[in-house]
């Protein structure tokens, strides 16, 4: 049964709604919930899409939070589901900040707040790792253990030891991919 | 003209800015406190340790909120649109196109071979989470949060919101 319009596009504004209200740490610290929404709970991407997602994601600037909102939303309920779900990401916290601001001041040296979001990083690291070994995981499903192991040693000298931008590599990746023959194996 | 000028201070950052919001923060600092002086670095400062006091996005956050401090609700606007449309409209194009052609073998190939790559930016990315908790909690809060959340989310297959909540819980008790 394939759900109306409207009914998807309330559940790309709740499913934003809950990673913008649960991301402590920035956009990137929503990933992995974001992942969990749209590939476990709403099933609207397999983890390949996500993956490709993420990877443009990461290639292009400005901030990754709006850039995966912005475009899942678009994906799966056009427009108006871009909107909604943009909305959901920004707006209550936006809100938050210049309702609570005087508030705010007072709070932010809260031994109380700051050992919540102190506690909050150690969950995000987990989540993060998990979704990391997941897509190590399926890429040995794809790749081969061999490729697979390669081409995470090369990822690991290029961000970690090289310090190099993620742009570079990906790019290099995608064009390799794009302009040579594929091999039968590797499709 | 103020508008105006929110625009550029929140539209250059965004598109030179990589890495995430809390990456193209300082980028953020350098329009807003020196070329445009909305504020100083002191308040922009302060700002800033409000924004990270509360969840979601930090660059929206910051976004939303200089843009009302200097022209109300319609500056609030015209700064997060400088700050999410230009890059958003990049992704729509750039993944639309790679939609177009997704039975190609070469873009399933493609689609393969970036997924190593990923893992490891996420696996980085999970690295600094930890090296921050590690400062700031101590390495027997993080051991243990670690543990106990792994335990809940992969063993037991609690939501995470369920398991960021109680970690919310476990930071006002314990951490403070």
């Amino acid at each position: 049964m394939t759900k109306s319009k409207w009914a998807v596009n309330k559940d790309l504004f709740i499913s934003f709604l809950r990673t913008g209200l649960l991301g402590y740490g920035g956009g990137p610290s929503t990933i992995p919930l974001v992942h969990k929404e749209v590939v476990h709970q709403y099933k609207w991407m397999d983890d390949q899409e996500f993956g490709n997602v993420l990877a443009l994601g990461n290639s292009l600037p400005g901030p990754i939070m709006t850039k995966m909102a912005g475009y899942i939303g678009y994906r799966i309920g056009g427009f108006s589901g871009m909107i909604g779900a943009l909305i959901a990401a920004v707006l209550p916290t936006v809100l938050l900040m210049v309702a609570l601001i005087s508030f705010l001041v007072s709070f932010r040296d809260s031994s109380i707040v700051q050992g919540m979001t102190q506690a909050i990083a150690p969950v995000v690291g987990v989540l993060l790792f998990m979704l990391a070994f997941n897509f190590f995981r399926n890429s040995i499903k794809g790749l081969g253990l061999p490729i697979a192991i390669s081409l995470s040693v090369v990822s690991i000298i290029v961000y970690v030891v090289l310090n190099w931008h993620p742009v570079l590599l990906i790019g290099a990746l995608i064009i390799y991919a794009l302009t040579t023959k594929p091999k039968k194996k590797e499709a | 003209m103020d508008l105006w000028y929110l625009f550029l201070a929140f539209f250059i950052p965004g598109i030179v800015g990589y890495g995430g919001g809390p990456a193209i923060i300082p980028l953020i600092e350098i329009e807003v406190v020196q070329r445009y002086e909305f504020m100083t670095r002191q308040e922009f400062g302060e700002v800033l340790a409000m924004g990270n006091a509360l969840p979601g996005p930090i660059a929206t956050k910051m976004a939303g909120y200089i843009g009302f401090e200097v022209a109300g609700v319609l500056g609030s606007l015209v700064a997060l649109a400088a700050t999410v449309i230009p890059t958003l409209v990049a992704m729509i194009l750039l993944l639309n196109l790679l939609n177009k052609f997704k039975d190609s073998p070469k873009v399933k190939r493609m689609t393969a071979l970036i997924r190593p790559t990923i893992a490891v930016l996420l696996a980085v990315l999970a690295y600094q989470f930890f090296e921050t908790s590690y400062f700031d909690a101590g390495i027997v809060h993080t051991i243990i949060l670690v543990v106990l959340s792994f335990v809940f989310l992969e063993r037991l297959n609690i939501h995470p919101a369920l398991v960021i909540v109680g970690a919310l819980a476990y930071g006002a008790i314990f951490l403070s």
